[in-house]
């Protein structure tokens, strides 16, 4: 196993991010099987492994729901009514941030700025933007993802 | 008599709400009329708020079609098959009536659209555009000078990064060009700041100027390396730049031997941040881009001497490089001849809050916030009044509105004034925000990106925040208010890095200026609501209601969970029988 | 050259070296600042900010740790403004920080503690939320308590940089960073070989050994025959826990001390280093005639044994099969001992007192049959002395028990870092030249440099041998050897940084001087002793003729040797 110092500069192999990113990619997730995979092909220790998965918001150590419903909390959002919108969220769906509904189906998550500012508030579930959301609306959008029909993003 | 161009906004905002069908329907409209005029997607054209925007060219001017629907294509293309207006789409300003042409509308007048010039005019994705705009001519001319005369005047044009700390660009370049061994060149997208989407607009309406500058840096420092550390959040900027890259490979303006140029190589990778806003600092982005965990370094050694595995690497942000493409093209006097002599050129900025227009605009160094505001922003929004503006993001601080006339947009001035340029976005708040609530917003983000190694930030951050909660819930003392003062000065004079040493900004801007807010929300006691007999049970308030603590069965006298009230008000505006009283 | 410049510090012009940096400068002025975070063998970070100065020009304080100085520069160290700013601090670390003092095992002995009282923090503004964490003592070794973790990464820096072992690293970020081995994983199934680096380096009670105290002061209750055994490297340190100068010898002392309090037996394990010697000769010697399996590594070093099971198992053959010396005087105490007083292997206690906390593993392996029952460390041993008033500045001296307590120099020098080597030597090259050799000072494998190495000439033979200390070293040497570029014969590992006397369980602090101080102590009771080889200890060969027979013989292998077997990692 090479020696792979966290503060020194010697490591110049594979990097571990874009790694962790593939397998998000593949996966939806980082399994703990493919973690222990990628340390020993990449022959660097599973602290670093782990140390890198859990200091970026973009990787996920559990499997997520069927879709992620995630709320733009940046600061046009904010003063927009970007609250308003992920308590309505929270009611229809049943679930906190960060954490996946009882029926399985949503994994809801906050994000930081998705650069629309000025669509504020904006959602996205798994990937498709819902721009300038009024909370009347959270209702029929979360009910298209719940006839479990795939929505064209 | 008839138009010659049709282009639509491609900007994220527009194409969010459908602007993709509008292309399809104007192209198929314009077919079925025959009419002899190309339909082109851009980059943001920037007026956001009364997006999708389609704009039509004729009569040597251009037209401004807002709000557009898909089924509004047919009567576009007849119109400009005409040659006439649609009325009913154009824009309406409040006091100066139906504006049609881009340059009769303020938010366009007041601009000076030298980075962002090409944004919103062409399309992004076609190299062709991009040179038949001049594009690459700023690296040819580079190319027949010396690396050390490149550096010289970018120097001359005193551009100072535009990522937010100001530095002298040329300085930063003759620092790098000094050291032995391989250089790295990086560029920095990780726009981390919430509300601002500038680097975003620019990587996605012009990303050719940014490989281009890049490419002038690679010539003038000697790299032969450079990576974009893009933010994940921005999947689209990942497309126009991996485009860009690829096209002018194939053009032979990236790659091996470059221009012609034998021995003249440069690559640029795309590396994909992971969701951290510490990474927007230099030290940590190196971190990253070595596949660690972003954690910034002590500095010195500083990046130019040891920075990627070691190498000497320069970081500029991703407009930085995009105005050096330019300064080259038309010289250093094109770029100084705006602004002011400390802070030479332009300014992008990101209007987001409650001003009437927001979105990306480009301003000469100089202009007053009083403009920005008004004459660009076209003012706030309801007919409310101004309080404040925030510059610099999470990192920045609070300008009064009574001091909006005499602070201007360049380093100086907002420095002064006790705030920071940061990478220029600007929130402007009116008389309805709170600014402890702002603080508190704005705590609450840096506190949860901190990375965690040093004490006074990782510590620190959590308890600003901690204070700042008690005191937005009125569950505050005095000495609280003096001890977060205290601790917000400590952090910004210990912490580690830029994040840790300007998160307390907004803490103590905001505590300088809107001293009294705070002060009242520690004086007064929480006002509570109580809802009277007047009830008739309608159930508005409880569905207003933010935290969902008012319960009640239909045309039933409603109750308020105290213990769950966030004395916010609002069931107070909205009950139609004023049946809610306050006790203070 | 080192290049020399003039720097201002607290007003005063000074010598200043160049790449030195302002904590590094101020040390050699005598001036202290505080740290954290800092340690001069390991890579600065800059993340406990304790150690900030004012710095003329500079926007910010800055780390002195961190912070190179400069020609020209003007350093103020000890102002009213970094007073306040130390002050904060340290309200912050105990605003996030498990304050039962009294209960805690470094409790008097806490730099957090010492800073506090110093700098007069006698309020904490800054209280809210703290992070909690689960108490691990899943190991057999080392105790993890998070929640006085000021997260300084000591640890992780020693772990990963000095011993490259990996065990533990951060995790999550900002407020909720934590030090910990991978998820799903605890300091008894993660890489964690045991060496107790890190609970010397902790500043606070985040780390400390799994105390058995308890347990023996049970056993001193139970009416059982009490025996103890002392590592060679106790006597040069057991009195600074007394308060005595480091580097004063105290073997007498301390046998005295653990009669008093009632050990019946107190037997030396030098003696078993004497026997390690003696079979581990005789292993080397056949190998080399041989030219098979060469190099060859030492063992008496469980963390090193670890390591080498875990990432270097192929190159496991170069091991020498000999158990550690206080395996084997276990083995023989359980059987021979046992026999020789008439009682029953369960009715004897045995306690051994090491330096070293992964000896609290090594008992635990189940490679090993008849092994000791409890692991005391240096410290652990002063503690209970203590807690049952023996005066141990003023006791007299006691020499060790027979039938095992007799030793020779060679076993005196096992506790510092080239002293196996040493010691091995002396009888291998008897057995290989045949003769008996007058030089027996091998000062090559001296000192306190990480690679040592010398070469012998014996019999018209050439035999090279190297001494490394820290698992860093001994990664590299295991990679040469690995891929086939080693150019030694004979190899001495030892995990921790000067040896036996820099264990993990040995007192604090572990600067080089103290180590030097340590490591002359048991050069002079080598020098004190009449007989300095190992095959020359009488009692050690009345064992082979009465009971063991022939060194590297059946019977020998059955007590004294052992196997390995490969462990996981990740």
């Amino acid at each position: 196993m090479e020696g792979c110092s966290q503060n020194g500069s010697s490591c110049n192999k594979a990097n571990v991010v874009v790694e962790l990113q593939k397998i998000q990619e593949k996966h939806g997730y980082l399994p703990r099987a493919e973690l222990v995979k990628v340390s020993r092909r990449l022959k660097i220790p599973a602290v670093h492994i782990y140390g890198v998965a859990t200091f970026y918001s973009q990787f996920k150590l559990e499997q997520p729901a069927k879709y992620i419903i995630s709320v733009c909390e940046g600061t046009a959002c904010h003063v927009r009514g970007s609250v308003e919108l992920l308590n309505e969220i929270k009611k229809q769906a049943d679930i906190v941030p960060s954490e996946t509904s009882e029926d399985g189906l949503f994994t809801l998550e906050i994000v930081r700025c998705l650069g629309l500012c000025a669509s504020a508030p904006v959602m996205t579930v798994n990937g498709k933007i819902y721009s300038k959301v009024k909370k009347e609306e959270v209702k029929d959008i979360l009910a298209e993802y719940k006839k479990s029909k795939k929505v064209k993003a | 008599m008839k138009a010659n161009k049709i282009t639509v906004c491609g900007g994220g905002s527009c194409r969010s709400q459908k602007s993709d069908s509008i292309f399809k329907n104007l192209k198929k409209e314009v077919k079925a009329a025959k009419l002899d005029v190309t339909v082109e997607h851009t980059g943001c054209h920037g007026m956001c708020e009364v997006g999708p925007l389609v704009v039509v060219g004729q009569n040597k001017k251009e037209i401004l079609y807002t709000k557009v629907t898909a089924e509004d294509a047919k009567d576009i293309v007849n119109s400009a098959k005409k040659g006439t207006i649609l009325k009913r789409l154009i824009f309406e300003h409040e006091e100066d009536g139906h504006q049609a042409y881009v340059e009769d509308i303020d938010f366009y007048k007041y601009q000076t659209r030298y980075v962002m010039r090409r944004t919103g005019q062409i399309d992004p994705y076609k190299i062709k555009h991009y040179l038949g705009t001049g594009g690459f001519e700023g690296l040819k001319l580079a190319l027949v000078m010396k690396p050390e005369e490149v550096i010289a005047m970018v120097k001359e044009s005193n551009l100072r990064g535009r990522g937010g700390a100001g530095f002298n660009t040329g300085m930063k370049w003759s620092f790098i060009a000094r050291e032995e061994g391989e250089r790295i060149l990086i560029a920095n997208a990780d726009e981390g700041d919430p509300g601002s989407f500038m680097d975003r607009t620019l990587m996605e309406g012009d990303p050719f100027a940014v490989i281009e500058g890049m490419t002038i840096a690679a010539w003038a420092v000697g790299s032969e390396k450079a990576h974009i550390y893009v933010r994940a959040e921005y999947p689209d900027s990942i497309k126009t730049l991996t485009n860009a890259i690829n096209e002018a490979k194939k053009e032979g303006f990236l790659g091996k031997n470059i221009c012609g140029i034998k021995g003249f190589n440069f690559d640029i990778e795309i590396f994909e941040g992971a969701g951290a806003f510490i990474c927007g600092e230099e030290t940590a982005l190196i971190s990253s881009l070595e596949g660690k965990r972003g954690m910034p370094r002590p500095k010195p050694p500083f990046p130019a001497q040891n920075g990627v595995y070691g190498k000497p690497t320069n970081i500029n942000n991703v407009k930085t490089y995009a105005y050096v493409s330019h300064i080259l093209r038309e010289g250093p006097e094109s770029f100084k001849q705006y602004g002011t002599e400390k802070s030479p050129g332009t300014a992008v900025l990101c209007l987001t809050g409650k001003i009437k227009h927001t979105g990306v605009v480009e301003v000469p160094m100089g202009i007053s916030l009083h403009d920005i505001v008004y004459k660009i922003g076209g003012g706030i929004r309801n007919n409310k009044k101004l309080k404040a503006v925030l510059t610099g993001g999470p990192s920045g601080g609070c300008i009064p509105a009574d001091k909006i006339k005499e602070v201007t947009v360049d380093y100086e001035s907002i420095t002064a004034a006790g705030s920071i340029m940061g990478s220029g976005g600007m929130l402007i708040l009116d008389e309805d925000d709170n600014m402890v609530e702002i603080a508190n917003f704005f705590v609450e983000f840096t506190k949860s990106e901190s990375c965690g190694k040093c004490t006074p930030c990782r510590e620190g951050t959590y308890r600003m925040y901690e204070l700042l909660q008690k005191i937005s819930k009125h569950k505050a003392k005095q000495e609280d208010l003096d001890n977060l003062k205290v601790l917000a000065k400590y952090i910004q004079e210990n912490s580690l890095c830029g994040l840790g040493q300007s998160a307390p900004n907004p803490v103590l801007t905001t505590i300088k200026h809107f001293g009294n807010e705070y002060d009242d929300k520690i004086k007064n006691k929480k006002p509570t609501y109580f809802i009277t007999e007047s009830c008739t049970g309608c159930g508005l308030c409880a569905k207003k209601c933010p935290v969902q603590c008012i319960s009640g069965k239909i045309k039933q006298q409603h109750t308020i969970d105290q213990s769950k009230c966030i004395h916010c008000g609002i069931c107070y505006k909205v009950c139609p029988t004023k049946a809610i009283i306050i006790e203070k | 050259m080192v290049k020399i410049f003039k720097a201002t510090i607290n007003g005063k012009e000074v010598n200043a070296k160049k790449g030195e940096t302002i904590i590094q400068l101020c040390k050699r002025q005598g001036i202290e600042i505080p740290h954290l975070c800092h340690d001069d063998k390991l890579h600065p970070i800059g993340a406990c900010r304790l150690c900030v100065v004012e710095v003329e020009g500079a926007r910010s304080l800055l780390s002195s740790c961190t912070t190179p100085i400069m020609p020209g520069m003007k350093v103020k160290t000890h102002t009213p403004k970094i007073l306040e700013a130390r002050r904060i601090n340290l309200e912050l670390l105990l605003a996030n920080h498990d304050l039962n003092c009294t209960i805690c095992v470094r409790n008097l002995d806490c730099k957090l503690q010492t800073y506090s009282k110093d700098m007069m923090v006698n309020k904490i503004r800054y209280e809210g939320d703290k992070r909690i964490s689960i108490v691990d003592e899943t190991s057999s070794s080392i105790r993890r308590d998070n929640n006085k973790c000021i997260l300084c990464e000591k640890c992780i820096r020693v772990c990963n940089e000095q011993q490259t072992v990996y065990a533990i690293g951060l995790q999550n970020r900002g407020f909720n960073t934590k030090v910990m081995p991978p998820q799903g994983k605890n300091m008894s199934t993660s890489n964690c070989i045991n060496c107790g680096q890190c609970v010397i380096a902790c500043p606070t009670g985040a780390l400390s050994e799994i105390s058995e105290i308890q347990p023996v002061i049970d056993a001193l209750n139970s009416g059982k025959i009490l025996v103890a055994q002392t590592a060679p490297s106790i006597r040069a340190t057991l009195g600074e826990c007394f308060g005595m100068p480091a580097g004063t010898p105290v073997t007498g002392k301390m046998v005295s001390a653990l009669k008093q309090i009632g050990f019946d037996y107190v037997f030396d394990t030098d003696l078993g280093a004497d026997l390690t010697i003696i079979e581990e000769a005789t292993e080397f010697v056949k190998r080399f005639k041989a030219n098979k399996n060469l190099p060859m590594i030492t063992t008496c070093c469980p963390a090193w044994v670890k390591f080498g099971e875990q990432f270097f198992f192929e190159e496991l053959g170069h091991m020498s099969s000999c158990r550690s010396p206080q395996a084997m005087l276990s083995s023989l105490v359980k059987t021979y001992f046992a026999k020789k007083i008439k009682k029953k292997p369960e009715d004897i206690i045995l306690v051994d007192i090491m330096p070293c906390t992964a000896k609290k593993y090594e008992i635990k392996r189940p490679e090993f049959t008849g092994e000791a029952d409890y692991v005391l460390t240096t410290v652990e041993i002063a503690k209970l002395l203590k807690q049952l008033n023996v005066d141990f500045v003023n006791l007299h001296n006691t020499d060790f028990d027979h039938p095992l307590g007799e030793s020779t120099g060679a076993g005196a020098i096992f506790g510092r870092t080239g002293g196996v080597m040493e010691a091995a030597i002396r009888t291998a090259a008897d057995f290989i030249s045949g003769k008996d050799l007058k030089e027996i000072e091998y000062k090559q494998v001296q000192g306190m440099d990480h690679v040592k190495e010398a070469t012998l000439k014996l019999a018209g033979k050439e035999i090279k041998i190297g001494v490394v200390h820290t698992l860093g070293e001994a990664r590299k040497i295991m990679e040469d050897i690995k891929a086939g570029t080693s150019p030694y014969h004979f190899i001495e590992i030892m995990a921790c940084y000067g040896g036996c006397i820099g264990g993990g369980g040995q007192p604090r602090p572990h600067d080089d001087i103290t180590l030097m101080k340590r490591a002359k102590a048991l050069n002079k009771e080598d020098k004190s002793k009449k007989i300095r080889k190992s095959h020359k200890n009488p009692t050690a060969l009345k064992l082979y003729k009465d009971y063991l027979g022939v060194p590297g013989g059946k019977k020998a292998h059955k007590l004294l040797h052992t196997y390995y077997t490969k462990k996981k990692h990740f």
